[in-house]
């Protein structure tokens, strides 16, 4: 077994910045150690294959990564006691009881509302003088008024728990206290939620979750609670910045955004080149491996925190002919930002609807939409998880 | 007596084991962690439909054995 000991200085871009020239960091090979900005030692596996092997593969296991005691970002600490964070079968376990309602099907019979969410929000941008900021205009209301009316939460709460949000997936740059603090609001305000829907049942998710508890014991109480967080967390953050990067591109890109003007039937497949040519988030979940694993001709031992650089496999030139090409008309489904295996994103059916219908609204209602400010004037919070954009200025075409 | 045929679209597939883990010794996965059906032909189960109706990325077919018309999943 050989080991180069040398870890590699690695720094992920923000969205709009070149991408680290990984060949050149890791002197061409595919699976390598890396120092992260924190200090902390991984190993950095790139190539299609090598990350759909490892994060299909249970050897690289997210609940040891995760463990109270291993090294975290803010995110981390979130994912631990939640399915985000947990092998099979306790996974498998709670994923159950909420799968059904993320399938394809069932997220389909939600085009609609999405489509008349995305229409209220242009119309209420369209009514006020421009420029508009998309992250409180259009971004942020879209997915988290979607996801708060699935789970039943009050769509005026939105402010408070964004704020929890902002918090928990921010990371090293944050005192881990104030993440404590967030993650306790968040939990707080599910417990007596869930207390108030207890006595009161709805149509709604929580509702639903609460009878598997009550009903059946599928799950603890305190799973529950967790459940719901994370369910409003992932639901919202993902696709709100999801939206922001993808517009980054487009506003570089106006003759792709001419073709889908064009043929508004180009949307779908435009979303899935956007989703894999954009960069959501600068670190991926980290994984341990619980032995040693062989993986792109590294042997890596057992007990090493290991992560995907999902973007090397979405632009991974075996699979994806001039891969940082954007071209809205690619065959692009088969990008891994949504992971694969067993923590294949929950509510990745319901982004593409969200973000289908987004787009649809965005190109077709605000012809000309571009940017208002330099795009170097454009501001990300601290945080490595998630790229969040405090602010994204837009102007377009008056009718 | 009717009869469902199981398929799964090993392209679509994304190895989720959602399917192994709702309906227990209907589904296997292969080396490349791709799921398949145990047997191809089988007498109507509701857990294999609740598997079917729960694939994240609606790689399970059920249809009638004798129609060729899909099961309804809900």
């Amino acid at each position: 077994m050989t080991i180069d000991s040398r870890p590699v200085k690695y720094t992920p871009a923000l969205p709009g910045q070149p991408a680290p020239d990984i060949a050149t960091i890791s002197g061409g090979r595919p699976v390598f150690r890396a120092e992260l900005p924190d200090g902390r030692i991984v190993w950095l596996v790139t190539g299609y294959e090598n990350v759909r092997h490892m994060i299909i593969d249970q050897r690289f296991s997210r609940a040891l990564a995760v463990a109270p005691g291993s090294a975290r970002q803010g995110f981390e600490m979130f994912a631990a006691g939640s399915i985000n964070g947990m092998d099979p079968p306790e996974h498998t376990r709670l994923r159950k009881l909420v799968a059904s309602a993320f399938t394809a099907r069932r997220v389909e019979a939600l085009r609609p509302r999405v489509a008349a969410i995305v229409d209220g929000l242009i119309d209420a941008m369209a009514g006020r003088p421009q420029p508009a900021d998309m992250v409180t205009d259009f971004s942020l209301p879209l997915p988290a008024q979607v996801i708060c009316e699935m789970l039943g939460v009050p769509a005026e709460d939105t402010g408070q728990f964004h704020a929890w949000s902002d918090t928990i997936l921010a990371d090293w740059q944050r005192d881990p206290d104030e993440i404590l603090t967030a993650l306790a609001g968040l939990y707080g305000y599910f417990v007596t939620l869930i207390e108030s829907k207890r006595a009161r049942p709805a149509d709604d998710l929580i509702s639903a979750l609460i009878a598997a508890r009550d009903d059946a014991d599928r799950l603890s109480e305190h799973e529950l609670t967790v459940m719901c967080c994370t369910l409003l967390i992932g639901g919202h953050e993902t696709t709100a910045n999801q939206i922001n990067v993808s517009l980054l591109l487009l506003f570089d890109h106006p003759g792709e955004v001419a073709k889908l003007r064009a043929d508004p039937g180009l949307i779908p497949g435009a979303v899935e080149e956007l989703l894999r040519c954009s960069r959501l988030g600068g670190l991926p979940p980290a994984r341990m491996t619980t032995k040693a694993v062989q993986i792109g001709g590294a042997v890596i031992p057992a007990g090493e925190q290991v992560m995907p650089l999902l973007g090397t496999a979405n632009r991974d030139p075996s699979v994806f002919t001039d891969p940082d090409r954007l071209d809205v008309t690619r065959e692009a489904a088969s990008h891994l930002t949504f992971g694969a295996g067993v923590h294949h994103c929950l509510g990745a059916q319901l982004a593409r609807v969200e973000l289908q219908e987004a787009f649809r609204g965005l190109i077709g209602r605000l012809p000309g939409l571009r940017l208002a400010v330099p795009a170097s004037d454009l501001e990300f919070k601290p945080g490595m998880a998630i790229h969040s954009l405090r602010e994204l200025p837009v102007r377009w075409d008056e009718p | 007596m009717t009869r469902w045929k199981v398929c799964v679209d090993k392209n679509v597939c994304i190895s989720s084991a959602m399917c192994v883990a709702i309906a227990p010794g209907r589904f296997v996965l292969d080396e490349q962690q791709h799921s398949g059906p145990v047997e191809a032909e089988i007498d109507p189960d509701e857990e294999v439909r609740d598997a079917a109706a729960s694939c994240p990325s609606e790689a399970i077919s059920l249809v009638d054995a004798d129609t060729g018309e899909p099961v309804d999943l809900d």
